[in-house]
């Protein structure tokens, strides 16, 4: 087609826009103004004047070639679904390994490990009061909790997340185990996926945390000691779910985690690791919301801007470098407690926008999750919804098959800007680990989400159940899961006789080698694994370096 | 009231998500209220202390992850200081059936998601003046 004739189109394409608007603006009368999330208008029609074939090479290209927009790999989920990997967590290490081994027969191809809250206040079961106990993760506090938790599960084939934050101990717990059962380090596979720290300091205040110099320092041990020893293990996870759950907009969350990896990077660097060593492990970790075109763009803006930034500003010569992995967890924000069976539908449409948005790993949320644990019959229903989607819809057919879409490049491309404008503030304020030190992280995502909530209060944002079609009838019961008390009782005092049965001697040694560490060169995670091996607890491990390292308090900014 | 209504808006337990317990306290503070706010994880100790310093009316504590299995807890511990004039209200994930448990040791309100700020800042602001009268009553005898 010639220059000139193409301009003629494009004439004719804006009249006939023109003469369809007036038709549209008589029609409609007073028209909504639609404001996604993030901010960005939405306009009720986009054409090729807004996104348009001649921008096909430079924003998308192939699947599996730069800038990565149209996925991360030549075949995408045509040649590989997504990993089917469900966050479970729950009662005593016997209770897990029932769910887990339950989940695996249904399909899942991957779990995870969330252990019980007082491990997230560093602190083992013998500490807690007992009715906390179990009720959100398993009660991991020892390498034997994690050998009963995993009995009779193939940890050299399966791969394994673990919802573990700095000091990575459930990680040093299951290394223990695969060398009682003989396993080598290189068939261990999966996440580490709470290693951003910085991500717990901001939103995410489940965790306990070292101070954060000292985070930052077992952050990059952690990250050398898996690039020597298990090589298949992603020890970096950035987690932008944190910052998203806690009320940052789609495109400030993908700028902050962005920015986030930015500064691990940056640290690894620093410490003398090559780019192309550790980014092919690095991987992220995303709330998947209801607004549905708006977390598919977010994702293929991401990828692009990723891709960009591990070549331009680290050099990266490697693809797999380049790549933007991540796993997506449909948002439990988004869910209600009202009509409870309603969850259902929500987590099915979140979950194909991040099919869409071309995820590698997925989580998807039980309709009873906004109230409490997973059910059994909540957590089978939400592996089938992933079933129905790739088996029943078809969903893994058709590579990015919003590519192309005006709407969808349009918008990818305005999230695009937004993401950048985020990382521009957080880069002038000095990266990062600077920025939520200042508290302007906290600011930001604080603001964001009041406004969210004045916008459902106000109406501007509709939640069913909520705000609008409340039902007249009482809501469904939902059963709430409970640990057995009993259970729980024997639990702890289990633990107390491990305690007392260890050989005191081994366990001094390990904590004044791990201490030593602390205050010294030596790789502080390697000795995290020494003491793990020696019967040392959770507990134990985490008093050792709050005391050594110093303890972090969050920056609560209103 | 001679003055604002004085309001302590924690977290005790485990859970971390403090969303909920940050938006209410900006709601509570624009409605003119005195805002005494703690990060999550306050053991009950430091609770009945924070409020026994700041000479609050009403406690908010917000629990997402079952920490109001502990509340019974804060509630005793309050009556062991002599505090029971404070009113007690709970915010956040509380299964239908654990709730009675709650109001019948003691808690005054239960906020689930869907409350709106104007529930919310009306129910507190009623429960700031019964702690006052209960406070003088208490005084009186």
């Amino acid at each position: 087609m010639s220059k000139k004739a193409s301009n003629t189109n494009a004439a004719t394409l804006k009249d006939k826009q023109a003469e369809w608007k007036v038709r549209y603006d008589k029609e409609i009368g007073q028209d909504r103004t639609v404001i996604n999330r993030s901010g960005i208008e939405v306009r009720p029609l986009y054409t090729p004047l807004d996104w348009s074939d001649s921008r096909y090479g430079e924003d998308l290209g192939m699947p599996g070639e730069l800038p990565y927009t149209r996925g991360i790999y030549n075949t995408m989920h045509r040649g590989r679904t997504w990993t089917q990997r469900q966050l479970i967590g729950l009662g005593t290490p016997q209770d897990y390994n029932e769910r887990v081994r339950m989940m695996l027969q249904q399909g899942a191809s991957a779990i995870s490990l969330i252990p019980c809250n007082s491990s997230f206040r560093g602190i083992d079961c013998d500490e807690s009061p007992l009715p906390l106990l179990g009720t959100c993760g398993t009660v991991i506090n020892t390498v034997d909790h994690m050998d009963a938790a995993l009995d009779d599960v193939p940890i050299g084939e399966i791969s394994t997340a673990m919802n573990d934050p700095t000091p990575f101990t459930l990680f040093a717990f299951l290394l223990s185990v695969a060398k009682r059962r003989g396993v080598p380090f290189d068939k261990i596979t999966g996440t580490a996926n709470q290693s951003d720290y910085i991500s717990h300091f901001v939103a995410n205040h489940m965790f306990y945390r070292l101070s954060q110099p000292g985070a930052r320092r077992v952050f990059v041990d952690h990250v050398k000691f898996c690039r020597e020893h298990v090589p298949n293990w992603n020890p970096v996870s950035v987690v932008g779910q944190h910052m998203q759950q806690a009320g940052a907009t789609p495109a400030e969350t993908m700028g902050l985690t962005l920015s986030t990896a930015i500064q691990y990077a940056d640290d690894c660097i620093e410490s003398g690791m090559d780019p192309d060593n550790f980014l092919p492990r690095f991987t992220f970790f995303f709330d998947i919301s209801i607004s549905f075109f708006e977390e598919v763009a977010k994702f293929r803006a991401g990828r692009r801007i990723w891709a960009k930034i591990v070549r331009e500003r680290y050099g990266a010569k490697d693809p797999r470098s380049w790549r933007f992995k991540f796993h997506g967890q449909t948002s439990g924000v988004d869910l209600t407690q009202q009509q409870p069976l309603n969850n259902i539908a929500r987590v099915a449409a979140q979950a194909i926008a991040g099919i869409f948005g071309g995820l590698q790993s997925m989580h998807t949320d039980g309709f009873d999750e906004a109230m409490a644990c997973p059910t059994e019959d909540a957590a089978r229903i939400a592996v089938a919804t992933q079933n129905i989607l790739r088996e029943e819809a078809h969903l893994c057919d058709v590579i990015d098959p919003l590519g192309g879409s005006y709407y969808v490049e349009s918008l990818t491309n305005e999230m695009e800007e937004k993401i950048f404008q985020v990382m521009d503030t957080i880069e002038n304020a000095g990266g990062m680990y600077n920025a939520v030190d200042a508290g302007i992280v906290q600011r930001m995502i604080g603001k964001s989400a009041l406004e969210y909530q004045s916008r459902i209060e106000t109406g501007a944002e509709k939640v069913v159940g909520v705000n609008c079609y409340q039902s007249e009838v009482e809501d469904r019961e939902v059963d709430t899961y409970r640990p057995s008390r009993d259970a729980m009782e024997a639990q702890v005092t289990a633990f107390k006789a491990f305690k007392a049965a260890r050989k005191q001697a081994d366990v001094d040694r390990a904590l004044d080698e791990l201490a030593r560490a602390a205050n010294g060169s030596e790789n502080v995670y390697q000795k995290v694994v020494g003491a793990a091996d020696n019967g040392v607890t959770h507990g134990e491990i985490i008093a050792c370096l709050r005391r050594e390292l110093g303890f972090g308090h969050p920056l609560m900014v209103a | 009231m001679a003055y604002p209504e004085r309001v302590l808006v924690t977290k005790i337990g485990f859970d971390g998500h403090d969303r909920g317990s940050r938006v209410v306290a900006a709601y509570l503070r624009d409605a003119g209220m005195e805002v005494i706010y703690t990060p999550p994880w306050q053991e009950i100790k430091t609770v009945v202390k924070l409020a026994m310093q700041e000479d609050v009316d009403v406690v908010g504590v917000s629990s997402l992850a079952t920490d109001h299995l502990i509340m019974p807890d804060l509630i005793a511990a309050l009556r062991d200081a002599d505090m029971d004039h404070v009113r007690l209200v709970v915010g956040g994930i509380i299964p239908q059936n654990e709730q009675p448990e709650l109001m019948d040791a003691g808690v005054s309100a239960i906020f689930g998601p869907g409350a709106t700020s104007e529930e919310i800042v009306e129910t507190v602001r009623q429960l700031a003046v019964e702690a006052r009268a209960a406070r003088e009553t208490a005084e009186v005898a």
